[in-house]
């Protein structure tokens, strides 16, 4: 899903990292949120409504809606959709409110 | 705790202006962005610009925010802080502003603020429109523009102003297919110049129809959409299914006026204007006499009369700290700048919610 030619703008990734979804390898650049890598990879649902448990996906993506968040390293409720992505992360979906005290 | 002579909050081409304009008058200014660079919406507009020369017409938007930054360090040397990955939080009574720069809590206590945080896109209901795949117009920018990757496949895009004409135009150029353009109301809002070049672009814009239903059972698969009568109902029997994997609402703009309400700035609900907005004078001073605003928390108008509301509100939250010089003269060139960006008939609605934002009724 990577646009490699655009008649206007060029594009500059950052250098290669990975980081795990679900435990689940995927490959991103420097620079890129969450989110973005994630929708690059495939990824559309996040996590699930409290109640429903309806598939939710990101909606803003500027970290105004609160549409998108996730575990991030242990630590509940991150935006990740303006959240850096970095090398080794663990992300993961977030079952339910998710606890404001980080986990290791 | 940080006592800055003035704090600007929001960095796009509102902020920007206002700390160019303040600094110049030898003011010293703290800019806070919640984001990890400066330019606000700028950042993913790399269409041309419409707008008065003077602020920038005919340059595509991704550039004007770094012509700003160099002027403003150049000539704020010393007297311009900006604070990136800073979150403005709260407004206290007396007039201390809390705000989180990467997780640490910042108390800052500034003599004047301009507020310019901009303004957030609206939501429209139907069902589905929580699935995966319905997205605001600016995350389909900020995926395709800023990080180079395509939202999906096929789009529909909902709502034919000027948002939703270029973000589609925008798609095409990405190479991602717009199976069309729904507006609900019976013409087109945006301006022609962008209509015809979607239309020459070969992406149908249909008025009078509206979105009834999303579906799909991860993720977008589709959508249903109708034809809406002259009241606004659907007619029975009209739908049509549309197969696409990403909705795209381009449905409107409100002010991000949470802090106005913390401070308890006086603010008006006036649907022309976006949704409620700051009472404000002249100078773009709120019912707070150290509180100014500018841009889209104001009115959503466009990056060109941002910029100006911004310069003006910078050179007041200035002059009322001493740095007065030729204050009048400044202000009138300004002020004859916003009226010719106002004038005509795109204006228009804009200035009946300016009239009746100062005229009471
Ligand atoms: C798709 C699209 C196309 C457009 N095309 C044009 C065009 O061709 N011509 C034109 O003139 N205009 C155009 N506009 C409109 C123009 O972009 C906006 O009117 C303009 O960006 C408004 O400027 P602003 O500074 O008020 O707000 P913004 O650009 O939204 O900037 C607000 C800033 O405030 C920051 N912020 C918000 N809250 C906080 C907080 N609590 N703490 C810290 N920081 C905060 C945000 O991160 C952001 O950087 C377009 C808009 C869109 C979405
Ligand atoms: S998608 Fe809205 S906050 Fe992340």
């Amino acid at each position: 899903m990577r646009i490699e030619d655009h008649p206007i703008i060029k594009f500059k990734r950052g250098k290669p990292v990975s980081f795990t979804f679900e435990g689940r390898q995927i490959e991103a650049f420097e620079g890129e949120t969450i989110a973005a890598a994630l929708h690059a990879a495939g990824v559309r649902v996040l996590s699930h409504s409290h109640n429903l448990k309806r598939p939710r996906g990101f909606f803003c993506a500027i970290g105004n809606c609160s549409s998108c968040l996730m575990k991030v390293n242990g630590a509940y409720n991150v935006r990740i959709c303006v959240e850096p992505v970095n090398e080794g992360d663990r992300v993961e979906m977030q079952e339910g409110r998710g606890d404001i005290i980080a986990q290791a | 705790m940080l006592k800055p002579e003035i704090a600007i909050v929001g960095g796009g081409p509102a902020g920007l202006s206002a700390a160019l304009s303040a600094v110049r008058q030898g003011a010293e200014v703290m800019l806070l962005d919640r984001d990890p660079s400066l330019g606000g919406q700028l950042v993913k507009q790399t269409h041309m610009f419409f707008g008065s020369k003077k602020e920038y017409a005919a340059i595509r938007g991704i550039d004007i925010p770094g012509k700003l930054i160099s002027a403003l360090e150049d000539e704020g040397k010393g007297r311009f802080k900006p604070l990136l990955n800073t979150a403005v939080l709260g407004y206290y009574d007396d007039g201390v502003i809390l705000a989180d720069k990467e997780e640490e809590a910042m108390l800052i206590k500034p003599q004047k603020i301009v507020i310019a945080t901009g303004a957030a896109e609206k939501m429209l209901p139907f069902p589905g429109n929580d699935l995966p795949g319905v997205y605001g117009a600016g995350a389909v920018q900020t995926l395709m523009n800023v990080y180079g990757i395509k939202p999906g496949n096929r789009v529909l895009m909902v709502g034919a102003g000027n948002i939703g004409l270029i973000v589609s135009y925008q798609l095409r150029q990405a190479g991602v297919e717009v199976a069309a353009i729904i507006e609900g109301a019976s013409r087109i809002g945006g301006y022609l110049v962008h209509a015809t070049k979607v239309r020459r672009a070969g992406i149908p814009i249909l008025t009078s129809h509206t979105i009834k239903e999303a579906y799909g059972k991860q993720k977008v698969e589709g959508a249903l959409i109708c034809n809406l009568d002259e009241n606004w109902c659907a007619i029975p029997g009209s739908d049509k299914d549309m197969k696409v994997d990403v909705i795209c609402l381009a449905v409107g703009l409100t002010p991000q006026t949470e802090l106005l309400w913390q401070a308890g700035c006086q603010q008006k609900y006036l649907p022309e204007l976006g949704g409620y907005v700051p009472l404000r004078n002249e100078k773009m001073q709120t019912s707070l006499s150290s509180v100014y605003v500018a841009g889209d928390v104001a009115c959503i108008e466009e990056a060109g009369s941002a910029m100006v509301e911004g310069k003006i509100a910078g050179l007041f939250a200035a002059a009322d700290l001493g740095y007065d010089e030729k204050v009048e003269e400044r202000f009138l060139a300004y002020s004859q700048e916003l009226e010719e960006l106002r004038a005509g008939p795109t204006g228009a609605k804009i200035r009946e919610g300016l009239a009746r934002l100062n005229g009471g009724v």
